[in-house]
């Protein structure tokens, strides 16, 4: 029994993960997964409505899922179509999160007015935009980096107002119940409009109405074009220029010239009309009719979107980073009951978590194109991932859960830390000029990044090493011998690995720019990390410190490694400076000072420490 | 051996001193880091990696307050050579340590080559219009420029450090002296407004643009996108006297200012410090793509034509993110543009003699690391397949 209750627990695992993969469902007659596979072309990355509903709502309040007023759960694509064809409906959905109270002020808002004591609708705000438009201006003057908490949340909700009303005007104009038979009505008339309005421009005799008619929908079409930065209308068929997508906006406009409606832009009008007058036949209809139109062309890119939206659907990550939360206690409490059998478990259940994150990078590979680490976000992914790997070696090799309760620590916290940077959009954005080289994405970062995953794993060895010594009685002497083996042995491995990946940035550096070395604070914070490595391998083989003094220096190695991967980015100087990220400096802050708190526990006298001696 | 000898040999080759200079390393590096955004990215450098101590300033004495990267990595290198020297045994085991401590001691000697003779410059290229020289992007010189000879111009550059210094300097090449009267690292130029009085300054132009314009300091900037335009008031002195006093500033806006004296044609300008090439570049055609829908940057290029004067060669290059043009010794790569302009392209320029150090020196300590853990590996390896007492 003893023996099988580990590859019980795996099975119950699997079969978990095994039901987050199943295709999500319609919740109602409408074929609303089909409409969210439909391909866009926003910031320059053709990408299905799925993605752009749930960055947006990440965006908008940190989190994909929407509770209307009348207590429907929304999926976020559901919710998209509220915000684009029901937006009067939307309006009144609680979806902008606002946590600062100085903020709130300026809409006379208290946080019980709020849902969850933070997220507010439209209406809500409407009354006070034009005050929040006046500090919008404000705060805008002040340079990023000095400004206020206070402007950055004037600057943030204005973003998120802005972003809100580009999804209203991507489709249709919004608060034109009836935007498809206007559309019609347009089409029949726009040879004789045009000729009205040419006749009234050259003080000819004409006919009023058709010439107000034209201007009237033709500015509406203009506030569309003007108003969003969403791409939904296909190149035109002969066009070889795939990326040549345009606005609605943009595609209606194109109409006075070319006397029919553009059928992308029709076909939205009539996705409008189906789920404002909500007859979903014809809504489904208009899903397999369009998209069929697309796939003559983009049949590789639907696909890619079908992936994505099963990915989207499936969310690897979370399900991955549930699991190591729950491997860390198990492999945790293996310390105090069952080590053998809840050893085995916790190793089992971060392999399986291990497996979803390997499959989730490689998806999020497979629909950029690219290489593992192309930005912050993907760095998070790739750290945990190379950690866990490790550790999932390490417990092969000792089976002490100790690699376990590592993997599980280090795991969920980079999800943790990959959630949090998603939180500003898409995290599959496009590589800007400089970095667009999958040549030495592929080596110099993915070299560097598993160099920070090694220092990080050290680290927590580190932890481990003390808290068990200080704290519980588990550290004896072969558990110490074997920790300090461990910490060693992979200190090694990412001294090799910051080096390598260090260079090979150097040559990058030289090949791109005819320099080695231009003590730019990214390649600083690196260096620092080797140098930091050196100093622990030489004080070590110097006899400067012993068990207890290496695992301190190896702790430290967790303040240089986040300087390096976060600190620099916040510095706002050189090349590297891609990733600036405003309420991060908080968190490093407090994560450098609990990482000195451990280094001065380390410190504390061996008679101080319930495992006494052991740990000298 | 002697005490002293020991002694000294012990503290030379000790770990400990390798440590210490690791640590004393690391904390430089973190402070220049920090400092860049108060300094920017070159006066870090030579405030804390090109000299032997950092030096602060208490009113106007510098003092030195921490060691530089030279006295660092002199040190360190130090430390290096001797332990190499004394611990050198020819083992297997030690060929690792060996060889990346070979590597590291070609790599601090590289980095003190690089600074000592790498320069770098900026090209601003515009469309058809061939140009021969590059320009500094920090240094600024004093040019004037003898163009009686419509085929040849005769230039006399005076640094601008010997420039802003004040004195009477004079060049065999001209036939007057040279004083700069006043001189501000940094300056504004602007237009006078017609009808108001010069500035109260005690020195006014007499001669060129300076009569209408108005020069004022600046504070010096330190910040990565902006340079110091450096300004002055210089007058010309020839045997019969004084022969005007010119108002000179680096702002490109302010065009080299044309006299007479003796029967030749001269012009002065302050600019910025030019390096001349045998050889001309000329831009074709700049593009600038962006992804569809976005002001995200997807590609900088720069079709450029290359000639030398002798007409060996005589051909186009296109220069774009991650590939440079390398030519006589120079690394010419796409850095900047102007914004709207698509005329124009800003390259920099790169002459690094002592580029191929790192790559040998990387090359040794990379071996040198992987056969150190390697034999680590192994080690263990074979520890573990003995039998050892189970861990709890």
């Amino acid at each position: 029994m003893k023996k099988a209750a580990p590859f019980l627990v795996l099975a119950l695992v699997l079969a978990w993960v095994a039901s987050t993969l199943r295709a999500p469902r319609n919740p109602a007659a409408y074929d609303i997964q089909g409409f969210g596979r439909l391909p866009v072309l926003v910031n320059g990355r053709l990408k299905p409505l799925d993605t752009v509903a749930r960055s947006s709502l990440l965006q908008l309040q940190g989190r994909q899922t929407v509770t209307t007023p009348d207590g429907r759960r929304l999926q976020p694509i559901e919710w998209l179509l509220d915000v684009t064809f029901r937006p009067a409906k939307a309006d009144t959905y609680q979806h902008f999160e606002i946590v600062n109270p100085d903020v709130l002020a300026i809409f006379d808002l208290r946080t019980s007015d709020g849902q969850g004591e933070k997220r507010f609708s439209l209406r809500q705000l409407e009354p006070k935009i034009a005050e929040l438009q006046r500090q919008a201006k404000l705060a805008d003057q002040v340079e990023s980096a000095v400004r206020t908490p206070f402007q950055r949340g004037v600057l943030q909700i204005y973003g998120n107002l802005v972003h809100y009303q580009r999804l209203r005007h991507a489709f249709v104009s919004p608060g034109r119940p009836d935007f498809l038979g206007e559309l019609l009505q347009f089409q029949d008339q726009v040879k004789a409009g045009v000729e009205a309005v040419r006749a009234k421009q050259a003080g000819q005799p004409h006919d009023e109405a058709a010439a107000k008619a034209m201007t009237d929908i033709g500015e509406r079409f203009v506030v569309m074009a003007e108003s969003t930065t969403f791409l939904v209308v296909p190149p035109d068929a002969g066009n070889p220029d795939l990326t040549a997508w345009k606005s609605a906006g943009a595609a209606l406009l194109e109409t006075f010239r070319v006397g029919t409606v553009n059928p992308a832009a029709l076909a939205y009008a009539g996705f409008a009309h189906s789920w404002y007058g909500e007859k979903p036949e014809q809504f489904n209809k208009l899903v397999e009719l369009f998209r069929a139109d697309l796939s003559k062309r983009f049949e590789a890119k639907l696909r890619k979107c079908d992936l994505e939206t099963r990915f989207n659907a499936a969310q690897p990550f979370y399900t991955s980073s549930v699991l190591y939360a729950l491997a860390f206690f198990v492999a945790l409490f293996s310390w105090l009951i069952w080590p053998s059998l809840l050893g085995r478990s916790a190793f089992w259940i971060i392999t399986v978590a291990w497996v979803a994150a390997t499959a989730g990078i490689a998806c999020r590979m497979w629909l950029e194109g690219r290489p593992p680490v192309t930005n912050l976000y993907s760095s998070a992914l790739f750290v945990g991932w190379g950690a866990v790997g490790l550790c999932l070696l390490l417990e092969a090799i000792y089976r002490n859960a100790i690699g376990s309760v590592a993997a599980g620590a280090i795991g969920f916290s980079t999800l943790v830390i990959a959630h949090h940077l998603s939180l500003s959009g898409d995290t599959m954005e496009m590589m800007r000029a400089v970095l667009d080289s999958n040549f030495w994405l592929a080596t110099h970062v993915v070299v560097i990044t598993a160099g920070y995953s090694a220092t990080f794993l050290a680290g927590f060895l580190g932890i481990i090493y003390v808290l068990r010594g200080l704290f519980t009685r588990g550290l004896d002497r072969p558990t110490a011998d074997a920790l300090t083996r461990m910490t060693y042995g992979i200190t090694c491995f990412a001294t090799l690995f910051n080096f390598v990946g260090t260079i090979l940035g150097g040559i990058w550096a030289d090949q791109s720019w005819g320099r080695f070395w231009g003590w730019d604070p990214k390649e600083n914070g690196a260096l620092i990390i080797v140098l930091w490595n050196a100093i622990m391998l030489h004080a070590r083989w110097g006899g400067i410190v012993r068990q207890r003094g290496f695992m301190a220096l190896a702790i430290g190695g967790n303040i240089v490694t986040s300087w390096s991967w976060f600190g620099t980015n916040m510095l706002g100087v050189g090349l590297h400076s891609y990733g600036f990220t405003d309420a991060a400096f908080m968190a490093l802050s407090s994560f450098v000072a609990s990482q000195l708190v451990l280094i001065a526990l380390a410190n504390v006298p061996l008679r101080l420490w319930r495992s006494g001696p052991a740990g000298a | 051996m002697n005490d002293v000898t020991r002694q000294f040999r012990d503290f030379f080759t000790s770990l400990t001193l390798t440590v210490v200079l690791l640590v004393l390393g690391m904390v430089l590096v973190f402070a220049a880091t920090l400092d860049q955004v108060n300094l920017g990215i070159w006066a870090v450098q030579e405030k804390y990696f090109r000299s032997f101590f950092v030096l602060a300033r208490f009113g106007d004495i510098p003092v030195p307050v921490f060691p530089g990267g030279y006295f660092i990595g002199g040190l360190l290198l130090i430390n290096l050579i001797a332990s190499h020297v004394y611990r050198f045994k020819a083992t297997l085991r030690q060929l690792g340590i060996q060889l990346a401590h070979a590597g590291l001691i070609l790599l601090l000697i590289g980095e003190l080559l690089t600074g000592i003779l790498q320069d770098d410059f900026s090209m601003r290229l515009s469309q058809e219009e061939p140009r021969n020289y590059s320009e500094s992007f920090r240094e600024n010189e004093l040019a004037i420029v003898d163009t009686t000879d419509p085929k040849h111009d005769e230039v006399v550059a005076i640094p601008e450090s010997i420039a802003a210094r004040g004195e009477t300097i004079q060049h065999p090449k001209l036939p007057f002296r040279v004083i700069t009267r006043l001189y501000y690292p940094n300056s504004l130029i602007r237009n006078r407004e017609a009808g108001t009085p010069a500035s109260p300054a005690a020195i006014k132009a007499t001669k060129g643009i300076g009569m209408n314009v108005d020069l004022t300091p600046l504070p010096i900037t330190y910040k990565q996108d902006e340079r110091n335009l450096p300004g002055a008031f210089v007058e010309l002195v020839g045997s019969e006297g004084i022969i005007g006093t010119w108002m000179i500033s680096a702002d490109p806006r302010m065009p080299p200012q044309r006299f007479d004296y003796g029967g030749r044609n001269y012009t002065i300008a302050l600019r910025f410090t030019r390096a001349y090439k045998d050889y001309t570049l000329t831009l074709l055609k700049f593009s600038h793509d962006k992804y569809s829908g976005t002001e995200i940057p997807k590609n900088f290029s720069s079709r450029i034509r290359l000639q030398t004067p002798g007409g060996a060669d005589d051909r186009e290059v296109l220069i774009y993110m991650n590939n440079p043009l390398r030519y006589a010794g120079y690394t010419f790569y796409q850095a900047s543009f102007e914004p709207g302009n698509d005329k124009v392209t800003i390259l920099q320029v790169v002459r690094n003699p002592s580029w191929l150090i790192p790559y040998i020196a990387c090359s040794l300590m990379t071996l040198g690391l992987l056969w150190q853990f390697t034999i680590h590996l192994l080690g263990f390896i074979a520890k573990r397949r003995r039998p050892i007492p189970a861990v709890a």
